[in-house]
């Protein structure tokens, strides 16, 4: 069934929805293969959570998607259009939440949401100004716009960071690690506003989490990254049983305390 | 990488940044906050201390100098040989050595810091290059504001030269001679010599500083790094440019 189109969360306005497409990517750094032979693809309007362990190359991926890291092989395509293009990156509009925020420290937080439109020059000052007061009403920090990133929690800093995407009225909406280092509601409510977007705007999203229950909970389709290759891709349905004994390991750890690796802490 | 491979890499990438920082110039107009905002960081930030700097150069040459020409009867010369000095190289050149330790080493610091924490990959992600916003104004800031600071560093450098010829005993120069000999002795053209070069060392140090924070790859250990490189490559810039523009100059 065809996507609807992305819905603008300030002016209604509506555009085609966004799909990814990664053929046979591989990337080097010098003599470590990072990622080897990753296909897949991501529909349009979708949710995708990529989850792997630390270092199996999920952020590397996604600066690919971006247009920050250029394939040693293969190739990524956004909206049919070639990712690492310049011109890719002026036509579709793509919105990236770092995993430490990487708001600009120079900035109130208002100006770091004010940035892209000001930059790009998309509205006048006062539609700028209406346009972060609802992103940032969105994401619960309306008391926060004068206040600088240094002065936020973790948690504000990873609302903030996605209140800056919204604002540039993605059609492509990537993750890294949204949930690290935030307690549990506040983890739910990140997972929330990514299932909004879809719901709500149709936003393509794709997510690189190591949270489990995020991923069972929001996405369409989970691909599983380890050791740099896609090693199991399927439905949240599919992963509560895995096949591969890998991925069950890693979704389903179990810990066990007679483990000669824990003998030291006892004694 | 091998020594000689990561200087040429270093002049490939910083020329690149040139040309496309230049290729934004007509979007200055529309930055002109920032542009004022680096004026500031740039010029009057960095003053005050070219102008203790000059004072005392001034001061030493004209102490200096005093010293060996009294020796040979020509002390009544002080003041052309301050002024030449201080107009043709040390004006310029101690301007430049302060804006790299100064602003040179703070430009590296915050761009490195951004490269570092992914503030550069979120502008790049916004569709906003940094050469436009971050290293065109700098450059722009600094060739507007090295002239201002190599004209201060000459005057209190002249000033300085007078004040030691008259107090100090063994020279006792009175300033109306003192600055007498220095405009018989000096033309428009070596003031001028002395802010070409201004200019010339004040843009590679700034394009440098740039392209080292932008280039800086790891963790916060490598912003530190990125500082002292960018710091020895201005100085060793400073240098070298310096002899091959006098040279051009001459």
């Amino acid at each position: 069934m065809a996507c609807p189109p992305t819905r603008n969360p300030f002016t209604d306005a509506e555009t085609a929805a966004v799909g990814v497409s990664i053929e046979g990517l591989s990337k080097n750094f010098g003599r470590s293969e990072v990622l080897k032979n990753v296909t897949f693809s991501v529909a349009p309007g979708e949710i995708f959570v990529l989850m792997g362990p630390s270092g199996s190359g999920k952020s590397v991926l996604l600066k690919h998607i971006v247009g920050l890291e250029q394939p040693s092989a293969g190739r990524v395509t956004v909206a049919g259009r070639d990712a690492s293009s310049e011109a890719t990156r002026a036509q579709v509009r793509m919105a990236l939440v770092f995993q430490s925020g990487a708001l600009f420290n120079s900035l109130s937080v208002y100006d770091n949401l004010a940035l892209y439109p000001r930059e790009h020059q998309i509205a006048d000052e006062a539609a700028i100004r209406e346009k972060v007061m609802r992103a940032l009403q969105i994401l619960s920090l309306e008391g926060s716009a004068h206040k600088a990133p240094s002065e936020l929690s973790g948690g504000m800093k990873k609302r903030v960071a996605i209140a800056r995407g919204l604002v540039m009225e993605p059609q492509l909406m990537l993750y890294d690690e949204p949930t690290s280092e935030l307690d549990p509601v506040m983890a739910a409510t990140i997972s929330e506003i990514i299932a909004t977007l879809k719901d709500e705007y149709h936003v393509t999203s794709i997510v690189v989490s190591h949270d489990r229950e995020l991923a069972l909970g929001i996405a369409d389709r989970v691909g599983i990254l380890m050791g740099g290759e896609l090693v199991s891709l399927g439905t949240p349905a599919d992963l509560r049983t895995p096949a591969d004994p890998r991925v069950a390991e890693f979704l389903y750890p179990k810990i066990d305390l007679k483990n000669p690796r824990f003998k030291k802490l006892e004694t | 990488m091998n020594p000689l491979t990561a200087i040429l890499e270093g002049i490939g990438s910083t020329l690149q940044l040139l040309v496309s920082a230049a290729g934004y110039t007509p979007t200055l107009w529309r930055q002109r906050a920032r542009f004022i905002e680096q004026c500031y960081l740039i010029g009057y930030t960095t003053l005050p201390i070219v102008a203790i700097l000059s004072f005392f150069i001034g001061g030493v040459l004209a102490l200096q100098a005093g010293y060996s020409m009294s020796n040979f009867g020509a002390k009544q010369f002080i003041g052309s040989l301050v002024g030449l000095s201080m107009a043709r190289e040390l004006g310029p050149v101690m301007a430049a050595i302060l804006l790299a330790g100064r602003v040179g080493s703070a430009i590296a610091a915050e761009l490195a810091s951004m490269k570092v924490y992914q503030e550069i990959d979120a502008l790049e992600t916004m569709n906003i290059p940094p050469a436009k916003v971050l290293v065109l104004p700098r450059l722009a800031a600094v060739l507007v504001m090295m002239p201002v600071l190599a004209i201060i560093a000459d005057l209190v450098g002249w000033f300085g030269g007078a004040i030691v010829s008259k107090y100090t005993q063994s020279i006792a120069i009175e300033p109306e001679a003192y600055f007498s000999v220095l405009r018989r002795f000096m033309v428009f053209e070596d003031v001028l010599n002395g802010l070409i070069k201004a200019e010339v060392f004040g843009f590679a140090i700034v394009l440098v500083c740039c392209n080292i924070g932008l280039n800086t790859r790891g963790g916060p250990r490598e912003i530190g790094a990125a500082v002292t490189k960018a710091v020895v490559a201005s100085l060793i810039l400073i240098l070298v440019l310096d002899y091959f523009v006098t040279k051009a100059l001459l």
